[in-house]
């Protein structure tokens, strides 16, 4: 029988390098969970326009976000965008692949969390003579993002983890490519893979809590 | 001074004003009274901007109200109005609430704007709940916070649209007693009311909407003591306090 024996002390020595693709791997998931929420709203305000167009657009991504996997999304912008001749670094090419996925699930969201604001507050703040964009800033978006607060939280968490998929399109720089190259290395796949998906749960957790508890700071009523 | 002219409005086929004339000059008290759905709300909505009208038009101290051309933000500054319910921004303390017109819309600084709050606020009131959330409010505190909020803005006209009628009964009296006082401070207002007494008490015209039309208009005197018109009589007897 083959026997497997651990070891753990290469890995802890490869656990800075795996720490700095950890810093990776959140600079992704912020900066796709940011783009996706600006993104979302336009296309939740975009499903109920006036314009024929915009409306199929907004639905058509919400549509193809949700309908397809993340791994195609990703690899669609990689390698599509390559055969228009568009070269995408593969850092950016996740980074679009997973903000268009947040964008699609976050539209869906915001559809919800705008229908849970009552029409009455849209009315009480323009009678004040505050122009729409102000009512939306002011008024709405604050209240709507109160109702979605732990849905986006998820998304923020599952935004993490599909950060995951950059080694399909050959990112070395975040936490699983890290350890991806360290297995190509080294060969000690059981161990890093353990306590890469260690690091993963617990950023997860770190997210979720302090989501909590910026929800607690930021909704007081 | 308010000036309505055969004003038409239409929720998709239904129409819901059918030719509507009224002028509300500066100063004065006008209560709008009828049945549910003769188009009272509507109109208030129409005079503010906050609907579109079919025909007719809509003429506050000369600015037509429904051209292209107007600036509803600004027209808006000069028009309080207080609706039903739902009028609180949850999110917002009590404070917050009123400042926060004056501070985007006036561009009033921060100090100022949190003077002019604090001071309608105690006017109505609610000096001791300045940064409380709505939710901790009555039904009754936070109909004043709209009206303080309303105020905030230095309206020159106050719509009101039956601000009352949500509220437990022993909460009614003290958003009339506010309402009494800007009466007698002057305010020009129309009141969309069921409270009959308080139109009687208040009031320089009274006008009964039915079907869409102002059926009769006149003193609160005559309204209430002798109606003209038969509609007006049957309504009035079947509302309470008549
Ligand atoms: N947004 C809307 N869309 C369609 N119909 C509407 C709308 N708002 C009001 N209506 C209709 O217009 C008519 C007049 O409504 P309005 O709210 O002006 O009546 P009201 O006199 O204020 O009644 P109430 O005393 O019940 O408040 C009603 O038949 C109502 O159903
Ligand atoms: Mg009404």
């Amino acid at each position: 029988m083959f026997k497997y024996s651990f070891q753990w002390r290469p890995v802890l020595q490869a656990l800075p390098e795996m720490l700095w693709g950890a810093v990776v791997t959140m600079q992704i998931a912020l900066i796709a969970m940011a783009i996706g929420i600006v993104v979302g709203v336009a296309i939740a305000l975009g499903r109920r326009s006036a314009n024929g167009i915009v409306r199929s657009l907004s639905t058509g991504w919400v549509e193809i976000a949700r309908n397809t996997p993340a791994l195609l999304q990703i690899y669609m912008v990689y390698f599509g965008l390559g055969t228009l001749g568009v070269r995408v670094d593969s850092f950016y090419a996740l980074l679009a692949g997973i903000a268009f996925n947040n964008a699609g699930y976050l539209a869906e969201t915001f559809r919800g969390g705008f229908a849970g604001v009552p029409e009455t507050q849209f009315r009480a703040s323009r009678s004040l003579g505050m122009s729409a964009f102000q009512t939306m800033g002011y008024i709405i978006l604050p209240q709507m993002f109160r109702l979605v607060f732990h849905a986006m939280t998820n998304q923020m968490v599952w935004s993490i983890l599909m950060t995951s998929l950059g080694v399909v399109v050959g990112l070395t720089t975040d936490l699983t490519g890290v350890v991806q190259q360290l297995n190509v290395r080294t060969f000690r796949t059981f161990e890093y893979f353990l306590v890469a998906a260690c690091l993963y749960f617990l950023i997860a957790k770190v997210v979720t809590v302090a989501a909590r508890i910026l929800a607690w700071r930021l909704f007081r009523y | 001074m308010i000036e309505v002219s055969d004003v038409r409005k239409s929720f998709g086929k239904l129409e819901v004003l059918k030719g509507i004339n009224l002028t509300v000059k500066k100063g004065e008290v006008l209560s709008m009274i009828g049945g549910s759905g003769s188009g009272k709300s509507t109109m208030l909505m129409c005079i503010n901007g906050l609907e579109p009208i079919q025909s007719g038009r809509i003429v506050v101290d000369g600015i037509d109200v429904h051209a292209k051309s107007t600036d509803l933000n600004h027209l808006r500054k000069r028009i309080g109005i207080v609706f039903q319910q739902w009028n609180a921004f949850p999110h917002l303390t009590v404070l917050e609430n009123v400042m926060l017109a004056p501070r985007k819309v006036l561009k009033k600084n921060r100090q100022e704007a949190e003077q002019i709050a604090v001071r309608h606020l105690k006017h109505v009131g609610l000096g001791e709940k300045l940064k409380v959330f709505p939710s901790r409010l009555s039904g009754g505190q936070q109909q004043r916070m709209a009206i303080a909020r309303a105020l905030a803005m230095s309206p020159d006209y106050m719509l009101f649209d039956e601000v009352t009628s949500a509220l437990d009964p022993q909460l009614v009296g003290e958003v009339l007693d506010t309402m009494r006082m800007l009466s007698k401070e002057g305010m020009t207002m129309i009141v969309v009311t069921h409270e009959m007494r308080f139109a009687r008490e208040v009031s320089d015209r009274v006008a009964y909407f039915h079907q869409g039309k102002i059926h009769e208009i006149g003193s609160p005197e005559q309204i209430f003591g002798s109606p003209n018109q038969p509609e007006t009589a049957n309504f009035l007897k079947s509302v309470h306090g008549a």
